[in-house]
């Protein structure tokens, strides 16, 4: 059971603690609940489909269609995250200034909202497919079901609390640095998505590594410990990068700020739509 | 243009070809060979078969790879060029006997 529990708990995870996330980030958006929600589900329905379908996957593309399927995932992922982030440096100071102005934009909420929940439901199947199919092999060796039930609730539980830690974290940064932590969060996570899609890429001899690897840190903080488990699920931390990872993820970071940057430049050169300007 | 395209769909598989393949067979939740011996300094591919019926998921911290393989399929997994030296993997969901390590000389 309580192997099971470790596993779920540590599949959970990267889900749970972008969900904690996205969520503190849409905290002023009506209705984030039922998109949160609505990705969430749509998340387990698409990893049990892509549990089902493993076997059929993975021997797609000469045997790497999981890898394509991960990356895809992965780079889907990513966009949304740019956009999320792109769009709330827009939004961002507005929000601060009072909600009233958010109200009259429910129509470019939702639009952000989908995009959120397109998030959280691309982690949840990636995250879940594999735990889907783990559950499944322990029961299929003849483990009791309500053993292995109960411990993929408990590590579930566990995930999603942790999940739910950094939300009421989050939610008690002072509004006025708010966004701004939340933007770096997403930046980090986005970033390290983008490395991870590199290598992906790379596993399936569809990109070349460059440099295998780039830097070895694994002395000073391994991938296994809970600091680096923890700095790799929100920085994209890894002990052991190849050249092309580090490239997707110093080039990820360089893009979307230099999107955040050019919209709210944009905005600033429309006085009209700030009248009052302070900063 | 024909002709060119035909050498460019080509191209992969000159490439591909060149690559060594390395199998390595999932039973029983063990691997086999524990020990899998790689050619240092050039890409090789690992081929596993996992002859369970259940999946079973291949990690390597040191080789920086992770890939679910489903019971009683192949999966192929691209590692290298390495250094000459010992790469410890593990199968994440049979930790306790699923254990191995390339070596690469």
């Amino acid at each position: 059971m309580l192997g099971a529990a470790i596993i779920v708990f540590r599949e959970t995870l990267e889900a749970a603690l972008l969900i904690g996330i996205v969520a503190a980030a849409a905290r002023s958006l009506p209705a984030r609940g039922r998109w949160l929600g609505l990705g969430v589900m749509a998340g387990v329905a698409g990893a049990m489909v892509v549990a089902a379908s493993a076997g059929y996957i993975g021997e797609l593309a000469d045997g790497v269609g999981q890898e394509l399927l991960n990356a895809g995932v992965l780079a889907a992922a990513v966009l949304m995250l740019a956009w999320h982030n792109i769009w709330m440096s827009r939004h961002a100071r507005e929000m601060v200034d009072g909600a009233r102005s958010v109200i009259r934009q429910v129509a470019e909420g939702s639009r952000e909202l989908s995009a959120i929940a397109l998030v959280v439901a691309l982690a949840v199947l990636r995250e879940g497919s594999e735990t889907v199919l783990f559950l499944y092999g322990m029961m299929a060796q003849g483990e009791s079901v309500v053993q292995v039930a109960l411990g993929g609730m408990l590590g579930l539980a566990a995930g999603a609390l942790i999940g739910f830690a950094i939300y009421a974290g989050l939610l008690r940064v002072p509004v006025r640095h708010f966004f701004s932590v939340t933007a770096l969060l997403v930046l980090l996570i986005a970033a390290g998505m983008a490395g991870q899609c590199a290598r992906f890429l790379i596993q399936g001899d569809l990109l070349p590594a460059l440099a295998t690897p780039l830097w070895d840190s694994s002395a000073l903080l391994s991938n296994d410990s809970a600091l680096g488990a923890l700095l790799h699920v929100l920085a994209g931390y890894d002990a052991r990068p190849s050249g092309m990872q580090a490239l997707f993820y110093g080039a990820t970071v360089l893009l979307i700020m230099a999107g955040m940057r050019l919209v709210r430049n944009d905005r600033a050169s429309r006085p009209s739509m700030r009248p009052s300007v302070q900063t | 243009m024909s002709r060119l395209l035909a050498l460019l769909l080509l191209l992969p598989a000159a490439v591909m070809a060149a690559t060594p393949i390395i199998p390595v067979v999932i039973q029983d939740h063990r691997f086999d060979p524990a020990e899998v011996r790689v050619p240092a300094g050039t890409k090789v591919r690992l081929v596993v078969d996992n002859r369970d019926a259940t999946a079973e998921e291949f990690e390597s911290h040191e080789l920086n790879r992770e890939k679910v393989i489903p019971g009683g399929s192949k999966a192929s997994i691209f590692i290298g060029p390495l250094a000459p030296g010992r790469y410890p993997f593990f199968g994440e969901f049979n930790e306790a006997t699923a254990q191995g390590v390339v070596i690469a000389e």
